[in-house]
């Protein structure tokens, strides 16, 4: 045993002393393929937090939102179709709410306006979201403009929502129902959808079909398929997760390409020298498999390191410019670590498993031929 | 006898219409102890017979015998493990690794073996002071002149203490001077009791006193032991 | 030092640190405990439906109130406008039927 352990790391000696000679060649190897690493585990880091995260709160939203659609296109709701849904077996309460968007072009930001009816709100007070607070410069009692249909209306900041809160608030607008109506113009009677309450969460599907079929023209969003939604946000099979997967892939297709013709005459000349000075192909194999190992390893904690830190302590700041577009609102927001064991096995051992494959397979022939050649 | 070559025959690329007789029909027996020497012209098959012996490669037909042991036809593991302690090889291009030290370089034929690290180390280190390379100890092998080269060269060959010690044309690089030197090393070797091989068309070795035996090779063949 | 008691001891540290992001990960579980109340009470009190992570599009800022057609304002086979449109899955009970 000791003598195994012995060899093995009489074999790290020598490959590290061999990977060190071309410095330059080996460390950027090693710097891409930790990139690499460090791009898909940030993905993994951020997306399942995410999702984790959005599992948790999102628990807490209605359970169903009724939306009105004409053709094709979310359509305000009369007040009336709270009574045309009639009673409706376990529905708690069925509440109108008031809610849209908002362009700013001056700070060309788009706002989520809402008139939520549990606040107390005057026509000129208007509660924002941190993300604005902080985008426009506003602090609590100065002055907030919205402008619309040739008018300007002056709201005076009453609160700032809590900035722990951002993820889901980063862009809220909070202004009394008339506020709401005397902007936009909606008129009295007319909201944006219906949210109703249900006690027992198996009821959903029932009172779902229900409202259906007494109200052919609406759509109920229910809270379990918004959950389904953003447990299923970012997809592996699109957008910049593909993205990131043919690029790691093409990287290693090129490192691939560079190795399978073969090995160089000097590499052969090498393994010839190691067996006439008494090397195994055995031997020859297992320096391979460790000069593999050191490589793929070390771009794999480091590259996973890197991630950790970028994810949970800078706030993911690569993949903001990617989820904010062409918004000016972001939300500023520590995601709370979730950390998916399997996910990150598998990223290990996609990490390791195939390089160690790709070092080894070309050095089997060249291992098992006779050494005589370096005699010439 | 220490090495016994019985009707050994060598063709390279058996079979194809670029066969090449190399060795034919050799029988010859190598004493322990004795500083043996393969004289002939270019491409006389000295080298390919050297490497035979030393289980660098295998004979067509024929057999080799180490002792009582019969090493042609053994499997590549035995051969390696015979090859790792019975055989030290100075090639004629020295043949060290680029790029690593000299201790390095004189420690790796016992790599694979695991012994402990700091007596390896000290003995490796006691070889290379015993010629005269201290100096030299952690530079790179690529700095060397080639009398340090071959001497480096000499040190791994001796590394795992084997009892027979292989050289192919080692004086090729080198000259003169070094050359004399280089055969004082090797009666000093032969003193403690190696067996050397030495193939050479240099004067300088084969005219030597030191060598006991002369076999001269033409055409893949012995002519004159 | 000998290159394999340096690899060692970077295999050992690198462990170390991979083993701390675990435990790092535990106890800011913990301690976010009540911050994610207080978002899941803000969820609950406005009957928010999403994640404000894009405010570009309605259909990225409110994925999962977006309809079939949100995301062609213009034309069925326009292209995206916007580039988080890219980014995010559609909601399934749209992908799905
Ligand atoms: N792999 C090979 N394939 C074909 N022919 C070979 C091969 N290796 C050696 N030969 C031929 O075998 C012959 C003997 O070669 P060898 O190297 O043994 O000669 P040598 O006596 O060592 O010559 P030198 O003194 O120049 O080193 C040469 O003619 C050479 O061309
Ligand atoms: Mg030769």
């Amino acid at each position: 045993m000791i003598e195994f352990i012995r060899k093995q790391a009489y074999l790290v000696d020598f490959t590290l002393s061999s990977l060190l000679r071309r410095k330059g060649k080996n460390f950027g190897l090693l710097f891409v393929y930790t990139l690499i690493v460090f791009m898909l585990a940030s993905v993994m880091l951020f997306t399942h937090s995410l999702k984790k995260e959005a599992g948790i709160i999102l628990q807490q939203s209605p359970e169903i939102i009724v939306q009105r659609l004409v053709a094709g296109r979310h359509a305000l709701i009369p007040a009336d179709y709270i009574e045309k849904m009639g009673r409706l077996r376990g529905v708690t309460s069925k509440k109108a709410r008031l809610w849209g968007y908002f362009y700013n072009p001056v700070v060309k930001a788009n706002y989520t306006v809402m008139a939520p009816d549990h606040l107390v709100l005057t026509t000129t007070e208007v509660i924002i979201g941190a993300g604005i607070a902080r985008t426009i410069g506003l602090d609590i009692g100065d002055y907030f403009t919205l402008r619309a249909n040739n008018d300007t209306f002056s709201f005076q900041v009453k609160d700032i929502l809590d900035k722990h809160s951002e993820l889901v608030s980063t862009d809220l607008v909070l202004i009394s129902q008339k506020a709401f109506r005397v902007i936009t113009g909606i008129p009295e009677g007319q909201f944006t959808d219906i949210v109703l309450s249900v006690r027992n969460p198996r009821e959903v599907r029932k009172v779902a079909e229900k409202l259906v079929q007494k109200l052919p023209d609406v759509r109920p969003v229910l809270r379990e398929e918004i959950l389904r939604t953003y447990d299923s946000i970012f997809s592996w099979r699109q957008g910049i997760v593909f993205v990131l997967l043919v690029g790691a892939l093409m990287a290693f297709v090129i490192f691939a390409w560079d190795k399978a013709p073969g090995l160089s005459a000097e590499e052969k000349r090498e393994i010839g020298i190691l067996k006439a000075i008494g090397w195994e192909s055995g031997d020859i194999l297992r320096m391979k498999f460790w000069e593999g190992i050191i490589i793929s390893l070390s771009a794999f904690m480091l590259g996973y390191l890197a991630a950790y830190l970028h994810v949970f302590y800078s706030s993911a700041v690569l993949f903001e410019p990617v989820l904010k577009g062409w918004a000016t609102l972001y939300p500023q927001f520590r995601l709370v670590p979730f950390i998916d064991g399997l996910q990150i096995a598998t990223l290990f051992f996609f990490t390791i498993f195939p390089y160690v494959v790709a070092t080894i397979i070309p050095i089997w022939k060249a291992s098992v031929t006779d050494p005589d050649a370096i005699m010439r | 006898m220490l090495i016994t070559l019985t009707n050994i025959n060598k063709l390279f690329n058996q079979g194809k219409h670029d066969e090449f007789h190399a060795i034919r029909d050799i029988s010859l027996q190598i004493e322990a102890g004795k500083v043996t020497c393969l004289k002939g012209s270019s491409g006389s098959g000295k080298t390919t017979l050297l490497s035979m012996i030393g289980c660098l490669s295998r004979p067509t037909s024929g057999r080799v015998t180490l002792e009582d042991e019969i090493l042609s036809g053994l499997p590549e593991r035995f051969l390696t493990d015979i090859r790792r302690h019975t055989f030290g090889f100075i090639f004629q291009k020295f043949n060290l690794i680029q790029g690593l030290s000299v201790l390095e370089n004189v420690m790796l034929p016992a790599y694979p073996l695991g012994l402990n690290h700091k007596e390896l180390k000290s003995s490796a280190q006691k070889l290379i002071s015993h010629f005269g390379l201290d100096r030299v100890l952690h530079n790179p092998v690529e700095w060397l002149s080639g009398g340090e080269s071959q001497r480096v060269a000499i040190c791994r060959a001796l590394i795992n203490d084997p009892r027979i010690l292989i050289a192919d044309e080692p004086t090729a690089n080198l000259d003169s001077w070094l050359s004399q030197e280089f055969m004082g090393l090797i009666d000093e070797l032969r003193q403690s009791g190696k067996t050397i091989l030495i193939t050479s068309h240099d004067p300088v070795v084969f005219d030597s006193p030191i060598v006991d035996r002369i076999v001269e090779m033409q055409d893949g063949q012995v002519v004159q032991n | 030092m000998r290159n394999s008691s340096l690899f060692l001891l970077f295999l050992v540290a690198g462990l170390l640190f991979i083993l701390m992001t675990v435990m790092d990960a535990v106890s800011q579980q913990d301690m976010a405990r009540e911050s994610l109340k207080r978002r899941a009470t803000l969820v609950s009190e406005l009957g928010l439906s999403d994640l404000a992570l894009s405010t570009e599009a309605r259909y990225t800022r409110h994925l999962s109130l977006a309809d079939r057609h949100s995301a062609f304002q213009d034309h069925p086979t326009s292209f995206d406008h916007f580039p988080s449109g890219s980014i995010f899955l559609p909601p399934l009970h749209l992908a799905n039927d």
